[in-house]
């Protein structure tokens, strides 16, 4: 792609009905949706990249625009030895091979700028440079920002990460077992060609020699992952899958090293290293599957977590991560930001939305002196706020206090592998010891003939298949469930989540979305509405981008006035036209039932003013996924921290019998432990910092994307989007993985009741044990590909794995963006896992 | 069978090689990016190539 085919490009796009940068409807005759993507692409073509678009394989993100809040970069920029700097970042909106390019190409064009690389599967941009600006992180993560993506914090992904060391261990171990297997194979087939009696002793105990030449290495190297395992549980008394699996590959190399020594004919170095792979392959598929949620968790998290604009000795407002500003310092909390610190109101008066924290859906009226905590959404007008302790008495030193009892209250889960395990070590020990007892007192052969045939029980019996079973099964599920949008953060999770026979819902921001929607109303006609909608699109407040999410795209009124706290102001052609508060636009008529809830009013000269009301409506698909899980036969109910006449309405609308209003964080948890008390297997869907308590207390939890990061660090799993119907698919995700674990131990089992009494009497040769092992071992992963099955088709398109996050922090991040528009992307884009 | 004798080494230095060749690129981040790793071979390069050596003029 070169520059001068670039224009025939831009003309191409410009017959597209959507925004050329981002492909978001526009209105007619426009080319961009939104400032923000104006500016990307002007930054895109400046910088000679036009080739982007042409690349690109799915639509840019929309960028977030100026607005954003500047990020603190202080702990995201590492001196590397050499002296360069490095500044690793998360960038969110990263969906395919243009973005990487685009990314590296404009930051490599900045002066000092040595190396700039995008992970496309982590997400993760690290740039490099020697000498710049004294703010050249600032600077770097401008541009990305302002090419339409969104940059955060995460916690900085060094190599000395334990995670990823273990991992690239298993790697190792597994490419060695490999090597080992297969050229251990090589010599094995032959030898087994030659029992036919071609091959003479001494060649098949060079074949030998030359297997256990490489076995013994092999085995020293790639079974110290289990080795290491298999000590920590017997020093801790206990015994786990690595114990038999160790003793059966450690005994059967030794064994067979004494076979070949004294020429013998049968020698189980495949077996060993065979046996060795096959667990590795499981295990580092299960430790990356891990990983990959563990990662997007956080990316999810870092994105939630914006700086607070802290005020420095000088007046000056600067960038600072929540947790680094002091107590007393004075932070800006501009409209439609969360609110990042506890603290008091210094100065301002405004409404806050404190669902996030409540659970109470109508906004609440501050003024100075109040008390305010992180999660809170800042609507009307800016604020300044001075941080108080968080010492004891404040709410969230609550909430933690009663996450910690009820953690102590849950008995630890034990996982259906390690319990297998703990009754199945015993057993097959009890076996081989007993074959040996029996061949050498009973019939009364050899020891070492004896402790040969012993040992091939333990090969045989090594849980293959059984270690296989559940961790196969794990790792289909979580990928599934990833390409659905939603993050197991528990190993146990699902074996908990299909126990399940109630599930407890959080109101607000749960079975809602937890922003204002305008509710229709017959008396208002549509140019009221595109009239409220040209003055909206202005404006930044909730309810402005709810207007105009329900107007669609339209032109700007220009030279639009925000009166803090008031509503908006534009001199039109007909006199002052007023959107905002009942006071603001003069004189209304207030007709006789008065819905409680937000409501703005229009007003223009010569017109009764019309009125706006707004709701905080339930998730597009509630009803249907409420209905959906009632008919599967789980019990419901609906537990919130909100006024009783808003629950009841939303209980009923949604046809939940069971519901309780205005409950405390406490209240909530002690719900719970009575549901738990009654033998009922519970799972908690909530969101606010007044769930987090409830959802440690319940057997198993899950919380929308959106959620407080309290909530979602305690909750199992994270669920993305704007939709309800990722928890029905996790808990059918959860049942049918439940039912192949059943049926993938059900088989190991009948397996070895086959393969034992053969091994026993003495038949297992080296050939059957190969055959037998590695055709159980593959059985149990094919039955396990069986849940890979498609995901749901979701109708809206929730946010796919790619763009984790982008949708998925929700409201706040939506608010403070200012420049979501509502619509989801209805663009297809293409799917990743 | 003396050819045993070289065939085997041949077959076990070929797969130590293949090995090596993998715990090589392992330690050097290959397997970071195995998404991003297919888009990447489509970039352009940075630096335009240098300019060809003008054609001789033929049948002049």
């Amino acid at each position: 792609m070169t520059r001068a085919t670039s224009p025939v490009i831009v003309t191409d796009h410009a017959h597209d009905i959507g925004c050329i940068h981002c492909g978001q409807p526009v209105a007619a005759g426009e080319r961009f949706c939104c400032t923000g993507c104006a500016g990307a692409y002007a930054l895109i073509h400046d910088l000679g990249l036009d080739a982007y678009y042409a690349r690109r394989d799915a639509n840019a993100p929309a960028p977030a625009g100026e607005e954003a809040a500047a990020l603190d970069l202080s702990g995201a920029v590492e001196t590397l030895p050499d002296g360069a700097q490095c500044l690793r970042l998360v960038v969110d909106g990263v969906t395919c091979g243009a973005c990487v390019w685009l990314i590296e190409s404009a930051l490599r064009r900045e002066a000092g700028v040595t190396a700039a690389r995008v992970n496309l599967t982590t997400r993760r941009l690290s740039v490099t440079w020697r000498e710049g600006a004294p703010d050249m992180a600032g600077h770097l993560a401008g541009i990305v920002r302002r090419l339409g993506y969104r940059p955060a914090v995460a916690g900085t992904e060094g190599a000395d990460d334990p995670q990823k060391k273990s991992e690239r261990e298993l790697v190792r171990a597994m490419a060695v077992a490999g090597f080992g297997m297969m050229n251990i194979m090589l010599l094995s087939v032959s030898v087994w060609s030659g029992h036919a009696g071609s091959m003479g002793d001494a060649t098949r105990t060079l074949m030998h020699w030359l297997s256990a030449l490489i076995a013994v290495p092999v085995v020293a190297y790639a079974a110290r992952p289990f080795f290491r395992s298999a000590i920590t549980a017997l020093k801790a008394g206990r015994t786990n899958m690595d114990v038999p699996i160790s003793l059966g590959v450690t005994l059967a190399t030794t064994v067979s090293l004494w076979e070949t020594a004294r020429h013998g004919e049968h020698a189980y170095f495949d077996g060993a290293v065979m046996l060795l792979f096959f667990l590795l392959v499981g295990r580092f598929l299960d430790a990356r599957a891990r990983g990959r949620a563990r990662s997007a968790a956080e990316h999810l998290l870092a994105l939630g977590r914006a700086p607070v604009m802290m005020l420095n000795e000088a007046g000056m407002a600067v960038p600072t991560a929540p947790a680094q500003v002091p107590v007393g310092a004075m932070v800006l909390v501009a409209v439609g930001e969360r609110i990042g610190v506890d603290g008091a109101v210094a100065d301002g008066v405004s409404d806050i939305d404190t669902s996030l924290v409540t659970g109470e859906s109508h906004p609440q009226p501050v003024r100075p002196g109040d008390t305010l905590f992180a999660g809170m959404v800042n609507l009307s007008a800016p604020l300044r706020v001075t941080v108080t302790a968080r010492g004891e008495g404040t709410l969230l030193a609550e909430i933690v206090r009663l996450m910690e009892a009820a953690e102590q209250g849950r008995a630890r889960y034990v996982a259906l592998a390690d319990r297998v395990a703990r009754a199945y070590t015993p057993v097959v020990h009890t076996a081989a010891l007993a074959t040996f007892l029996a061949w050498v007192l009973g019939v009364g052969i050899a020891w070492q003939q004896g402790l040969f045939i012993a040992v091939a029980v333990l090969i045989i019996t090594c849980p293959c298949a059984l270690a296989l079973a559940v961790p196969a099964v794990q790792v289909v599920a979580t990928g599934r469930l990833l390409r659905g949008g939603i993050l197991l953060k528990s190993a146990t999770a699902l074996e908990r989540l299909a126990k399940v026979d109630t599930i407890v819902f959080d109101k607000t921001g749960t079975l809602t979305l937890g922003r204002p929607d305008l509710l229709p109303d017959g008396d208002r006609d549509a140019a009221d509405l595109e009239l409220a909608a040209t003055l909206a699109r202005a404006s930044r407040h909730p309810l402005s981008r709810a207007i105009a999410r329900a107007a669609g795209p339209g032109p700007v009124a220009d030279g639009v006035r925000e009166v803090p706290g008031a509503g908006l102001e534009w001199q039109g052609p007909d006199g002052m036209v007023r959107l905002g508060r009942r006071g603001f636009v003069g004189p209304v008529s207030v007709p006789g039932s008065i819905i409680e809830g937000p409501e703005l009013w229009l007003a223009r000269p010569g017109w009764q003013p019309r009125r706006f009301t707004f709701a905080d409506a339930p998730r597009a698909d509630a009803v249907t996924v409420v209905a959906t899980l009632r008919r599967k036969g789980y019990r419901l109910a609906l537990i919130s921290g909100d006024r009783e006449p808003v629950v009841a309405a939303m209980a009923a609308r949604l046809g939940i019998t069971d519901w309780r209003a205005g409950v405390d964080p406490a209240g909530k948890a002690a719900a719970l432990a009575a549901m738990k008390d009654e033998g009922r297997h519970v799972l908690m869907v909530g969101d606010g910092l007044n769930d987090a308590a409830a959802l440690s207390a319940a057997d198993v939890s899950a919380s929308p994307g959106s959620a407080v990061d309290v909530a979602q660090t305690a909750a199992d799993a994270v669920f993305q989007g704007d939709l309800l119907a990722p928890l029905a698919e996790l808990l059918t995700v959860a049942r049918k993985a439940d039912r192949l674990v059943l049926q993938n131990l059900g088989f190991s089992l009948l397996y070895n009741l086959c393969a034992v009494p053969i091994a026993m009497l003495g038949h297992a040769t080296p050939l059957i044990a190969a055959l037998a092992m590695s055709s159980s071992s593959l059985v149990v992963l094919g039955n396990a590909l069986r849940l890979s099955g498609a995901p749901l088709r979701f109708p809206q398109a929730p946010a796919l794995h790619p763009q984790l996050g982008r949708r998925g922090t929700g409201r706040a991040a939506a608010v403070a963006a200012g420049t979501v528009s509502g619509q989801p992307k209805t663009a297809p884009r293409e799917m990743r896992g | 069978m003396t050819s045993l004798l070289f065939l085997i080494p041949i077959a076990l230095g070929m797969g130590l090689i293949g090995l090596l060749a993998f715990l090589w690129s392992v330690r050097s981040g290959q397997f970071e990016d195995l998404d991003g790793a297919g888009a990447r071979v489509l970039f352009d390069d940075e630096r335009p190539l240098p300019p060809s050596p003008p054609h001789p003029k033929t049948g002049g």
